[in-house]
């Protein structure tokens, strides 16, 4: 019984659901029906472009060379070395906490103080997938408008914590 | 079909033939990671949305726009950034809970303010990133990106 619990137990929500909607259609349950609506459209929402989206990810998964942006990190400085780590960032995927480990590689290659945080911001605020994501949700005018003012501030605060750093002999640990 | 569907299908055909053209395995490779990275998310994704259509039922849309709206001045804000500060919800799941937020009357601010704190502050994620930061650094990044949150919305709500 367990072990049959543990296999459903991803699947719990949306079984739970179906049954609701398959009750409330047999009962004529009007508010679950209106909910069944409301799902059905945001189904219909989703299905049209996520899969799209996630096939144009993969293909820039093989074909953009991370490693070899990365390889290159840390030496260049100034605006190039800004726009390469947020190329790098930009490809990335995953919550925040996932780049802290790549924030201690980017120090330990030597990337400036500045670079590591625009790195975090762009990792935060402009991943490709999540860009993909939110044009698809909220339209391609908010996710302008909000890459477009988010750029300058999170480059503002790189400029801040070093400026806040310089000599405070920071460093990024490895937990 | 929306247009978004349909700029997304036109340039996935677009980018799936060049590339099948320049180098058939690589493309193989790409549309199995694809793959993979949509079964990850698709029950995650199927549970969100559950919960975004039941949700959205219960909570009449005046409630969302009294408090959420464009009315709702720097209470609205506050809650947007607090909340987005304090929750760990994963971005692509976040977004049709925004998009069900703005169809039921919140403002641009608000979501703005929300997305951006949900993305750049951390609060349940400080621990992990002391580890790497340091106390005094990680509070310092955290507060700067709320901050730059609040500016965020304020603009985009302004634009839009």
């Amino acid at each position: 019984m367990k072990k049959y619990y543990q296999k459903i137990r991803p699947y719990l929500w949306v079984i739970v659901f179906a049954i609701f909607i398959l009750a409330s259609y047999s009962f004529q349950f009007q508010s679950g029906k209106t909910i069944a609506t409301n799902f059905k459209n945001s189904i219909i929402e989703m299905i049209t472009f996520i899969p799209f989206l996630f096939i144009i990810v993969g293909l820039f998964d093989v074909w953009v060379p991370k490693d070899k942006i990365e390889k290159h990190i840390g030496q260049e400085s100034g605006l190039k070395g800004i726009m390469l780590v947020t190329l790098l960032a930009m490809l990335q995927a995953g919550p925040l906490y996932g780049a802290f480990p790549v924030a201690y590689m980017l120090f330990k290659k030597g990337a400036s103080i500045r670079n590591i945080f625009v790195y975090l911001g762009a990792f935060a605020s402009l991943k490709i997938p999540m860009l993909g994501i939110e044009i698809g949700y909220l339209g391609i005018k908010f996710t302008l408008v909000r890459t477009l003012v988010s750029l300058p501030l999170f480059i503002g605060i790189g400029y801040i914590m070093e400026w806040y750093l310089k000599d405070k002999n920071f460093e990024v640990k490895t937990p | 079909m929306s247009t978004n569907a349909i700029i997304y299908i036109s340039l996935c055909a677009v980018l799936l033939l060049v590339s099948f053209i320049v180098n058939k395995q690589k493309t193989l490779m790409g549309l199995k990671r694809g793959w993979f990275m949509f079964r990850n998310i698709l029950v995650p994704f199927l549970n969100i949305l559950i919960l975004v259509s039941v949700v959205l039922f219960l909570i009449p849309p005046n409630i969302i726009s009294r408090y959420l709206g464009p009315d709702s001045g720097a209470l609205g804000l506050a809650i947007a950034a607090v909340v987005g500060s304090i929750t760990l919800i994963p971005g692509f799941i976040s977004y049709p809970i925004a998009a069900g937020l703005i169809k039921q009357g919140a403002s641009y601010t608000v979501i703005a303010t929300f997305m951006t704190t949900l993305m750049m502050v951390g609060v349940v994620t400080l621990p992990l990133e002391i580890k790497y930061f340091g106390r005094r650094v990680a509070i310092t990044r955290n507060g700067l990106n709320f901050i730059a949150a609040a500016i965020i919305g304020l603009v985009v709500g302004w634009v839009l």
